[in-house]
C-alpha cells in the first residue's frame, strides 16, 4: 500500500537531487563524450547501489558534510576551468562554437576511458544518489513507509533520467564553446553551492541558491566577454588610427 | 635477472605514479594555479568566519569570479 504524503514528499525530494545528477552528467557528455561519462555514471550508481545494500539505515549517519566539501571543491574548481576556457572561447568566437569536435583541444583521448568525464559523472552521481538515499532512508523511517519512499525515488530517477537522455541530443546542438561556458558555469555553481554547504553552512533558501549562484556566474561571464572582445576591438583598432 | 625485472617494475610503477599525478595537477589545478589557489583560500576563511558566527557563504563565490577575471587577464587571447 503507497502512503500518498510519503510518496509526493519523497519524490519532489529527491526530484531536486537528480535534476542535479542529470544536468552534470548530460553536460559532461556533451563536452567530453559519451562513452566514459556513461561509464563513470554506471559505476557510480553501482557505488550507491552496494552503500545502500550494506549499510541500510546506517546511511542516515554517513558523513555527507564530509563528502559534499570534498566532491565540491574539486568539482568547484574544475568548474571553473571550463568557466575560463568557455568565456575566452565564446569571446573569440562568439556563439558560433568550434565545429566538430577537437580531440586535441580538449585532451580527451581517442582510446581507452577519459578519466576526466569518468570523475566528473561519477563523483555527481554517488554524491547526489547518496543524498537520494539519505532522502528515503529519512522520510521511509519517519513514517514507517520505506517501500513508498523507495518507490517515488525510484520514479523520479527513471522520469528525470529519460528527460535527460530526451534532451542529450538538444544538449549537443548547442555551440561548443558555448557549451563549455554553460557546463562550466553549472559545475561551478553546483561545485560551490556544495562545498560551502561541505563547510555545514546553510544557504539562504537552501537548494533553491544554486539558481542563483548560476545567474551570477552567468553574469560575470556576460561581463568579462564584453570587457574581452571591448579590449580586442580598441587593439585592432588602435594601428589604423597610429598610420 | 632479478635486479633488471625490479629497475623495470620500478620504472613502471614510477611512469604510473607520475601519470597519476599529472592527471590530479591537471584536473584540480589546470593551466592557472592561482584560481585554485584563491578558491582554497576561500574557503577556509569562509569556515573560519563561520565558526566566529559571521555569515560569509557570499565569499567563495566572489572571489571564484575575482580570481577567474584575474586570470583573464593574465591571458592576451
Amino acid at each position: 500500500m503507497i502512503n500518498p504524503a510519503v510518496f509526493t514528499t519523497t519524490f519532489l525530494a529527491a526530484a531536486v537531487e537528480i535534476i542535479e545528477m542529470v544536468i552534470i552528467v548530460v553536460g559532461v557528455g556533451a563536452i567530453r563524450g559519451w562513452r566514459s561519462t556513461l561509464l563513470g555514471t554506471g559505476a557510480g550508481l553501482v557505488v550507491v547501489a552496494a552503500l545502500i545494500l550494506a549499510l541500510g539505515m546506517a546511511l542516515t549517519r554517513a558523513p555527507i558534510d564530509g563528502l559534499r566539501l570534498v566532491a565540491g571543491s574539486l568539482l568547484f574548481v574544475f568548474g571553473l576551468q571550463w568557466f575560463r576556457k568557455g568565456i575566452r572561447r565564446v569571446a573569440a568566437n562568439g556563439l558560433r562554437g568550434m565545429g566538430a569536435r577537437n580531440a586535441r583541444d580538449d585532451d580527451i583521448p581517442a582510446h581507452g576511458v577519459d578519466w576526466i568525464a569518468f570523475l566528473l559523472a561519477f563523483r555527481g552521481v554517488v554524491l547526489e544518489g547518496l543524498e537520494v538515499a539519505i532522502i528515503v532512508a529519512t522520510f521511509g523511517a519517519a513514517a514507517r513507509a520505506f517501500s513508498s519512499a523507495a518507490l517515488a525515488a525510484a520514479a523520479a530517477l527513471v522520469i528525470i533520467g529519460g528527460a535527460g537522455a530526451l534532451a542529450r541530443r538538444l544538449v549537443e546542438r548547442i555551440p561548443r564553446s558555448a557549451l563549455q561556458l554553460l557546463v562550466g558555469i553549472l559545475l561551478s555553481a553546483f561545485g560551490s553551492f556544495w562545498a560551502v554547504e561541505g563547510l555545514g553552512i546553510a544557504w539562504p533558501g537552501a537548494d533553491l541558491f544554486v539558481i542563483v549562484l548560476a545567474a551570477w556566474y552567468v553574469l560575470a561571464a556576460a561581463w568579462y566577454i564584453r570587457r574581452r572582445r571591448q579590449t580586442r576591438h580598441a587593439s585592432q583598432l588602435a594601428p589604423q588610427h597610429a598610420r | 635477472m632479478i635486479v633488471s625485472w625490479l629497475n623495470r617494475a620500478g620504472t613502471v610503477t614510477l611512469r604510473g605514479l607520475v601519470a597519476f599525478g599529472k592527471f590530479w595537477y591537471g584536473f584540480v589545478i589546470g593551466d592557472d594555479w592561482t584560481v585554485a589557489a584563491a578558491v582554497a583560500a576561500a574557503l577556509a576563511v569562509t569556515w573560519l568566519l563561520h565558526t566566529a558566527g559571521v555569515a560569509a557563504w557570499w565569499l567563495p563565490p566572489l572571489v571564484a569570479v575575482a580570481a577567474t577575471g584575474a586570470s583573464l587577464r593574465r591571458i592576451k587571447r
